[in-house]
């Protein structure tokens, strides 16, 4: 089956791949921004511990979608993993060390004898909740703005920085990009809360970050937006490889492919909406919001690596630029991953069925003090 | 491309750093989460509520086992492309897939079913809720499996070739890299040294309730199923370290003979059952090997060809080669690589000028030699030994620590059966000081494996000299300190927490 699409095909057909999961784990982002929530929604221990096991059953899927993001780079696209993660190494490093503390603060904030003190996994858990994702939105920026870095002829990559990724964080667009992601983690989380809690004071205030944090959000994304269209970007002779500046790139790429276009459009009338009904106190808020993400995010991907675009622009020389073409695995290995990649709708089968499963009822702050077992 | 040598000395230290972390946690989550679905087994055929708080206390632990797991296991995944982003892309193309089909295939399963596992008992069936713990437990073996056919591949690379225009390994067969021998006796290995820690680990805590004589009926009932399951893995443990010493004989000899301290290969090889290496040896002196030492006779060449009579090389024949049993000398892999390099190297300039001549003889040069392009980057020949006071320590408290397993699993078995264990209190003293010796038995193994394959990143392919990241040894040493700093507050954490659920006891379970 996979054996008949072309090179490019399964290039493409791997790029999208990337954007869906990009797009999952940006949605599952709202685990985060509740965790950065956690002393702005909550006035109590109770309320605390509420918001805590909420997210506490959500954690490791994004956790898990990040791991797989990384894992479906480093197959199917490997020079980006050699080059971006071997290159920007410390704004890399920073963002696992964020997930590092993530990871362990659930289980270990409320257990007696934990050495650190309770008050010491909840900053880790808003570290996370916050540096943790605008240093993933700063890194998401510099597929736009570019990093420093060279491509040899063996293919062999260094950065031309010592800061080694942390210049990205001097650049308007990325830190744009990254406190855009937090702020919309953040809207996220306000409708998950509204989805799932069963706590009204915990909704109320939920619904006066939604009020206040989407106009920052829109007004960061409509930055973003603005920013995006409007630069410069590297495109690809589909017959030599060479690369060249192309201003308004991105622009024309929406223009060149009208279904992406739609898909954004709808995205973005999707989040809007579900941030209306959240503030109107609808459960379906999460849900109407989280899909305008995923088809948001998805579009910017495709703009970002379709029609011959350069997805990783060198600052450093322009021909080591990165595309979805020189930077792949093998066909063998695409047409082998694609085969694995059919196991996709069985995994997300399974993930709604256990979603549907545990959020059958709104969990309460009483459900979590008769659970033994609680985070 | 030159290569800070320190960057090189960094980025191993880092990634041993990290591993030897990792994998304190990752074996007793592989074996725990099977024992809890035993026991979540037996509460739903029986109904019995008893075991249910007995399933619910094992769980408590797993939990905050597999919580640091995760956390020291992330940073594996991404310090590939982080520390050896040379090696990313020269073998990305095979190495990549089985991490990625690890994600999909495993890492989402134990994550969705892991939150219906602990938060799930009154919102889903007790059917479901059984089935998710074992699908938690088939997917972190299922874990396992993946990233053991990556490391497998490392071992004994197949299914792939190297082409010259991208400048990289690819995978032509997949079947070959998942159907790697290697692979899956190292995995077998892997799973079954981690089912004989989480059988340690419930007897040791077990023990400890009997020492204090309190959660009686627990603790026995316990020891009765770990022991029983322990048993059993240990044994299966030991014919798969059987079948992974053949693999290394067939595939990495310099390894074995660094296992063994085997200087001078022999017909009718002993092996070794309790040495003492001379620290004053080497290949190309006249030293003696040992400076004491009890063998086994003929053990050596049983134990890697199956065979009383078979021939094991040793490090002299391996680095500087033996004629009579057709081994190739290292000097001579090291010339025969370096025309690799340079004929590589000229492949690329032909192909830049356009030159089809020049790139077709270069290409016949490569292909002749390319079998040994690795050897090509070595400095010396001695730098394929690896360091062999290590390896053979590290083999020899592995498997000794094996064998005491064995031994305490009958021991342990036959008078918890006879109802004579609690009088016995030396043995639970023993037993429950055992579990430090399964921790130390599986970081011994990973420390044969890995120090013992040095200085291969890819055994006989590329070493780890190229296949770090092209950057300063700042970073990576900044970054050292960093993990070896939260990793060790983590790490007490994680033990004084699970000291404290223990002593708290199943009764709050």
């Amino acid at each position: 089956m996979f054996e008949k699409l072309s090179y490019l095909q399964l290039q493409e057909y791997w790029w999208f791949l990337i954007a869906l999961l990009a797009a999952l784990f940006v949605f599952m982002n709202f685990v985060q921004g509740g965790q950065s929530l956690l002393w702005t929604l909550a006035k109590n221990e109770d309320e605390k511990d509420l918001i805590v096991n909420s997210l506490g059953q959500k954690w490791e899927l994004g956790f898990t979608t990040l791991v797989m993001f990384g894992g479906a780079l480093f197959a199917a696209f490997p020079l980006f993993y050699a080059t971006s993660f071997g290159g920007a190494y410390y704004v890399w490093m920073a963002i696992l060390f964020c997930y590092i503390i993530q990871a362990v603060a659930y289980e270990y904030r409320k257990k007696p004898n934990n050495v650190f003190g309770e008050k010491t996994y909840e900053t880790f858990l808003f570290i996370n909740g916050s540096l943790g994702i605008i240093l993933v939105g700063t890194a998401l920026g510099t597929l736009f703005s570019g990093g420093n870095f060279v491509v040899n002829s063996m293919h062999l990559s260094h950065w031309t920085k010592s800061s080694y990724g942390l210049e990205a964080v001097l650049n308007l667009f990325n830190v744009a990009f990254g406190f855009m992601l937090f702020f919309l983690a953040r809207i996220q989380a306000s409708l998950y809360f509204i989805n799932s809690v069963d706590d009204e004071n915990i909704i109320k205030r939920a619904k006066i970050v939604l009020k206040y944090e989407s106009i920052i959000f829109l007004i960061l994304f409509a930055y973003v937006a603005f920013s995006i269209f409007t630069m410069t970007g590297y495109s690809y002779d589909p017959i030599t490889k060479v690369v060249s500046k192309e201003p308004l790139k991105y622009w024309h790429n929406l223009l060149d492919m009208p279904l992406v276009a739609g898909a954004l459009g709808l995205g973005v009338v999707l989040l809007l909406s579900g941030i209306v009904a959240g503030l109107k106190q609808s459960a379906k808020g999460i849900w109407l919001s989280g899909i305008g993400t995923i088809l948001v995010v998805i579009s910017l991907f495709l703009i970002m690596g379709y029609d011959h675009t350069a997805y990783y622009p060198s600052l450093a020389d322009m021909q080591s630029s990165l595309t979805i073409e020189n930077s792949s695995g093998s066909r063998y290995t695409l047409v082998a991953m694609s085969y694995v990649s059919l196991m996709v709708p069985f995994v997300l089968g399974y993930i709604i069925w256990a979603w549907r499963a545990m959020n059958s009822k709104k969990i309460s702050i009483e459900e979590v003090k008769n659970d033994p077992h609680s985070y | 491309m030159h290569i800070d040598p320190s960057v090189v000395d960094w980025s191993r230290a880092q990634f041993a750093l990290t591993a030897l972390y990792h994998w304190i946690f990752v074996p007793l989550t592989l074996g725990l989460t099977f024992i809890v679905a035993i026991m979540e087994t037996i509460y739903v055929k029986t109904g019995d509520e008893w075991w249910k708080k007995t399933t619910k206390f094992w769980m408590g632990l797993l939990a905050i086992n597999f919580a640091i797991g995760v956390a020291t296991g992330i940073i594996m995944e991404f310090e590939f492309g982080t520390n050896w982003s040379n090696y990313s892309w020269i073998v990305g193309d095979i190495f990549g897939a089985p991490l990625a089909i690890e994600g999909i295939m495993a890492f989402f399963m134990e994550s969705t079913f892991f939150a219906v596992m602990f938060f799930g008992w009154d919102k889903v069936s007790k059917r479901a809720h059984l089935i998710s713990t074992w699908l938690v437990a088939i997917g972190s073996n299922l874990s396992a499996l993946w990233i053991l056919v990556a490391n497998g591949w490392m071992q004994h690379p197949v299914g792939m070739r190297f082409n010259p225009d991208t400048a990289r390994n690819e995978m032509v067969n997949f079947w070959d890299v998942l159907f790697n021998p290697n692979a899956y006796v190292k995995f077998l290995h892997t799973i079954s040294s981690g089912y004989v820690l989480a059988s340690l680990f419930v007897i040791s805590v077990s023990s400890y309730y009997l020492l204090k004589r309190r959660e009686i009926k627990f603790a026995k009932r316990s020891i009765m199923v770990a022991a029983s399951f322990g048993l059993i893995v240990s044994l299966f443990n030991l014919t798969t370290g059987d079948d992974s010493a053949r693999q290394v004989a067939l595939n990495q000899p310099m390894k074995l003979a660094a296992m063994e301290g085997l200087y001078n290969g022999k017909s009718q090889a002993p092996i070794v059952a309790v040495g003492v290496l001379n620290p004053k040896k080497s290949y190309d002196n006249n030293e003696s090997e040992f400076l004491f030492h009890i063998d086994v006779p003929d053990g050596l060449s049983l134990l890697g060809f199956h065979s009383f009579d078979a021939y094991v090389p040793g490090i002299k024949q391996l680095v500087l080669g033996d004629k009579a049993h057709n081994i190739e000398s290292v000097e001579s892999k090291m010339t025969k690589g370096k025309e690799a390099v340079s004929a590589l190297k000229a492949y690329k300039e032909a192909k830049a000028k356009g030159d089809k001549e020049a790139m077709k003889a270069a290409l016949a040069k490569f292909n002749a030699n390319s079998k040994y392009l690795g050897y090509g980057y070595l400095k010396k020949a001695s730098d394929v030994v690896p360091n062999v006071q290590t390896t053979f320590y590290a083999f020899h408290t592995m498997v000794a620590c094996g064998f005491w397993f064995i031994a305490l699993f009958v021991i342990i078995l036959y008078l918890v059966m006879r109802n004579e264990l609690e009088q016995k209190r030396w043995l639970l003293k023993a037993a429950l000081w055992s579990l430090l010796l399964g921790y130390i038995a599986q970081e011994a193994g990973w420390i044969t494996a890995e120090v013992g394959r040095q200085p291969w990143a890819i055994q006989d392919m590329l070493p780890v000299g190229m296949a770090t990241s092209n950057i300063t040894s700042s970073p990576v040493m900044i970054t050292f300190w960093l993990f070896a700093i939260l990793f060790t507050a983590l790490l007490i954490a994680e033990v004084k927490i699970m000291t404290k659920q223990i002593a708290i006891g199943p009764k709050e379970a």
